[in-house]
């Protein structure tokens, strides 16, 4: 059943995790750089292989997961060891290991790309697990990053991944004891699945997203964004918005500057429903498609540039499919009379399901706010932004993720963005609070590779000598500088408007 | 009481006083009086167990045989579906499993090669190897190395030390000659009168404790064999199957012999059966005679599907990394161990996972073996040259048995030392 994956994942976290800043440093660098020259290339395969999203947006997200991911963290250091001498304590970085990672078929390379630059920025080897209907584009964008990886000085088989996912396979794979810890990005059964294993998992659950707009909002604003975010990769984040709540004094107002939006009719919304939701159920051939096939689906005629369909519903109830998750462009609308009414509503939405995710609120109330907030069953609530962008950290100061931790309320063990201190442990060296402090300064356990990791098997009587120590890093600065001066030049050219 | 249902034993000493009555008295005595009392009972992975339920580690693995670990789950498993169709074959017949593998293992070797021969044992295929060699040559000498080890039945045992020739009135001088190992003059002394069918090399020889050939020895060989038209044969028995790091340690010199065997570690450790891999220019007698060597086991069937099975868990390039990956963790960690015993672990011979560690006393590698022993690992001494332990640590061997089996061979190698008044 095991290909040997998993021996050969030990293999190369054992010497990762003896590597030094400057060697990861470069090899993050390198394999962020390889992830974002092919960022438009997998985001159309992406789509080819899945039916899913949008290019361009996916596009956008393999650039925030990989250069602008390395850019986020650039000032970060999960490998160098830590003094803090007012605590005397001095804390050492002690990998996972051997990272189990599933990815989905939503966000299938972006979540590729995030997964192993986490993995690498904190000295871990990773086996991707792609979800069945987006194995390809994954499998091979995970060669390109290991073979970017390799060439920058990793240890072979840093990165591995699974060519043919099958569920007896995932299943063994995630309970066996050579795996460290399973990140799971996926349904509730792969994340409950996750669990049940035996192995330490960071499971993250499904999201359903209330997004709020009361009386006091920036309309314009909060119209414009709630349609883009809905819209983008035509809905297919986790972090989209599913149900709109309006304040009846401008709900009107709110839905007219809606632009790319289509309020359906209640007839229109019915044949939506059904289309959307046969029997009740949500049918998966509408996840990632845009608002004009779906309308054509369902016999609705929309007019042209139609990106959103607007559907009325009267209650947040589970009997209501539109109050669901809908991972495609169809937003339910409800009106509510009060703030405390729409705070209410978006408790109902997250009964429904997607405990613990994301919320979001258009308002300039600090009390509706802060009322929200604490009233609403969520780890992260985006503010005056739209969400799909929001939550996931692109677009506010959130950590940029693809994984988003719904916490005990929504069943998993990571509450926050996952983000790479989440696979990382810290050894702590604690003196007696009597006891003079050491000195640790220059000290690092750490260093750079002699060579290719493991060096080629020579006969111990024709061995060459030692290779000299791979080449210094660029210094780290200059290094930041070169990276946000392409991130900039890529989201430049990739965000048109 | 020792009770496995089809028979029982009431303690251990019943089992070796009934293996010295109804056995081998001198195998019986020998390991009794080497300080290594062992009945295996249990094994899984990399572990044996002593029927007094002692576990050791296995860095011996029978030559090889266990190379993917004592009852590798995926060949149990390819072989327990095999049995609910196969049985061991007629072969007389083409078959199924044969064929298959023959062309498995014709993709996977070396260039040139292009028939398969079974044999049920090493030996047998190395009589295999040299029966072709001199059909196809038409001469009758066999050139091999002085403390050679080639199998023990009837042209194999030729081969070798006359230790196991002698005592059968085996040996024949005038068909089998020795010459010493690394010494380029003595080979083209041997093969200069071009009465030679064939070299017959191991890629390095095993029971001679693993002496490396020179740079270019082997490659100087291949080309005096040319030269003086006799065969090269090369006995992968243990060197073959990823132990180098690639799957014949022959190609990592660049070398294409024109006989290729294979043996132990092919039967996955479950199912006897060996192999001879021979080029177009050798397969001349299986058009001409195809029955000429027969033998009811050879090629048996459910040993094709445990061979099948074993030769594509050694090609996966998993396998590969994980041989290179523990053979750097390895070699470095003897190297420790050896400086920490200047004077006594005088030398340490590696290509890939195997290894051959020297000791400074004519039988050093007999008080590194006891005192391994008796701290859980298991790893044989050299046969044919004491001084030498032999250590093969399993191919798919993960880091934490690795730092376990250092740390248990430094333990032995101080001990032994004190023990050798080292
Ligand atoms: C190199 C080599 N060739 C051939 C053989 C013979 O194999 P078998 O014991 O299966 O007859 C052995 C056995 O130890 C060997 O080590």
């Amino acid at each position: 059943m095991t290909s040997g994956m998993l021996e050969r994942a030990r293999w190369a976290a054992r010497a990762f995790a003896r590597y030094d800043k400057a060697s990861v440093d470069r090899i993050v660098a390198a394999v962020a750089r390889a992830g974002a020259d092919n960022a438009t290339r997998y985001a159309e395969w992406a789509v080819r292989e899945t039916g899913f999203g949008v290019a361009e947006h996916k596009a956008l997200k393999n650039v925030a997961c990989s250069t602008g991911l390395v850019e986020e963290y650039a000032g970060h250091d999960y490998v160098s060891p830590r003094t803090d001498p007012a605590q005397k304590i001095v804390s050492i970085p002690r990998p996972a290991g051997v990272v189990f990672a599933l990815t989905p078929s939503t966000n299938p390379v972006a979540t590729v790309y995030f997964k192993i630059l986490l993995a690498l920025m904190t000295r871990n080897a990773i086996v991707i697990s792609p979800h069945p209907m987006a194995k390809e584009c994954c499998a091979d964008a995970a060669r390109t990053l290991a073979a970017a990886a390799a060439e920058a000085g990793a240890p072979d088989g840093v990165i591995q991944v699974i060519e043919e996912p099958k569920l007896p396979l995932i299943e063994s794979m995630m309970a066996d004891p050579r795996v460290d810890v399973i990140v799971a990005t996926g349904g509730t059964p792969v994340v409950r699945a996750a669990y049940r294993s035996g192995n330490p998992a960071l499971g993250v659950g499904p999201g359903n997203v209330p997004v709020f707009v009361d009386r006091t909002a920036d309309l314009e604003s909060a119209a414009r964004l709630i349609v883009d975010s809905k819209a983008f990769d035509n809905s297919i984040l986790c972090t989209n918005e599913s149900v709109l709540i309006a304040e009846d004094a401008v709900a009107d107002r709110l839905v007219s500057l809606m632009r790319g939006a289509h309020l359906l009719s209640p007839a229109d919304r019915d044949r939506v429903r059904e289309a959307v939701f046969p029997g009740g159920r949500f049918d998966t051939r509408f996840v990632g498609k845009d608002a004009t096939w779906i309308a054509q689906q369902a016999g609705v005629r929309v007019p042209p540039g139609t990106r959103v369909l607007l559907a009325p519903i009267d209650r947040p109830m589970p009997e209501e499919p539109l109050a669901h998750e809908k991972l495609c462009p169809v937003l339910a609308l409800l009106r509510v009379p009060s703030a405390r009414a729409g705070i209410d509503a978006a408790r109902a939405v997250l009964r429904i399901s997607g405990a613990g995710h994301s919320a979001a609120i258009h308002s300039t109330d600090s009390r509706t706010i802060m009322e929200y907030g604490a009233a609403v069953p969520v780890l992260r609530v985006s503010v005056n932004s739209g969400n799909s962008l929001g939550g996931s950290g692109v677009h506010t100061n959130l950590p940029i993720s693809m994984t988003i931790g719904t916490g005990y309320v929504g069943g998993s063990s990571a509450g926050e963005n996952l983000q790479p201190g989440n696979l990382v442990n810290w050894t702590k060296l604690a003196y007696h609070v009597d006891a003079p402090f050491g000195d640790f300064a220059g000290l690092d356990p750490w260093s750079p590779p002699d060579g290719p990791v493991p060096r080629y098997p020579e006969p111990s009587n024709a061995r060459t000598a030692p290779a000299s120590p791979a080449a210094p890093a660029p210094q780290a600065d200059v290094l930041r500088e070169e990276i946000r001066r392409l991130i900039l030049e890529e989201l430049a050219s990739l965000v048109r408007s | 009481m020792l009770d496995y249902g089809l028979f029982t034993f009431a303690d251990k000493d019943e089992v070796l006083e009934k293996s010295s009555a109804y056995w081998n008295p001198g195998k019986t005595q020998f390991w009794i009086d080497s300080g290594v009392p062992l009945v295996i009972d249990r094994r899984e992975g990399y572990f044996l167990y002593d029927v007094s339920g002692k576990r050791l580690i296995d860095v011996h693995l029978n030559g090889g045989t266990y190379n993917l670990g004592h009852r590798n789950p995926e060949v149990v498993a390819a072989l327990k579906q095999a049995m609910d169709h196969f049985d061991i074959g007629n072969h007389h017949f083409p078959s199924l499993a044969r064929t298959a593998l023959a062309e498995a293992l014709i993709e996977t070797g070396p260039e040139g090669l292009s028939k398969v021969i079974y044999a049920s044992g090493g030996g047998e295929a190395i009589d295999i190897a040299l029966k072709t060699a001199r059909h196809a040559t038409g001469k009758r000498k066999i050139v091999s190395i002085v403390k050679a080890y080639h199998g023990h039945t009837g042209l194999a045992v030729g081969t070798g030390d006359e230790r196991f020739s002698r005592l059968f009135l085996s040996e024949r001088p005038e068909e089998f000659v020795h010459v010493p190992f690394n010494d380029l003059a003595g080979m083209e002394e041997a093969l200069r009168g071009r009465d030679v069918a064939a070299v017959i090399m191991e890629t390095i020889p095993a029971t001679y404790g693993f002496p490396l050939p020179a740079p270019g020895y082997l490659e100087s060989v291949k080309r005096l064999c040319e030269t003086y038209d006799a065969l090269y044969i090369a006995d992968e028995v243990q060197t073959g199957l990823m132990r180098t790091g690639e799957l014949w340690g022959i190609t990592k010199h660049g070398i294409r012999p024109d006989i290729l065997v294979t043996g132990k570690g092919i039967s996955g450790g479950l199912y006897p059966i060996a192999a001879v891999l021979v080029s177009e220019r050798c397969a001349g007698w299986l058009t001409e005679d195809g029955f000429a060597h027969m033998a009811t086991f050879g090629g048996g069937e459910l040993g094709c599907f445990a061979a099948m099975k074993t030769l594509e868990i050694c090609n996966r390039p998993e396998t590969r990394s994980i041989v290179h990956h523990a053979s750097d963790v390895i070699g470095r960690g003897l190297e420790r161990i050896r400086d920490d015993n200047p004077g006594w672990f005088t030398g340490i011979r590696q290509n890939g996972l195997i290894f051959g560690l020297e000791f400074d006393h004519p039988e050093g590698a007999k008080f590194v073996m006891r005192q391994l022993y008796d701290n859980g690992v298991w790893a044989i001494f050299s046969t044919l040259d004491p001084r030498v332990l032999q250590y093969k640590p399993g191919i798919l061997i993960d880091p934490v048995l690795t730092e376990e089996l250092l740390d248990r061979t430094a333990v032995a190698i101080a001990r032994a030392a004190k023990e050798a008044g080292k």
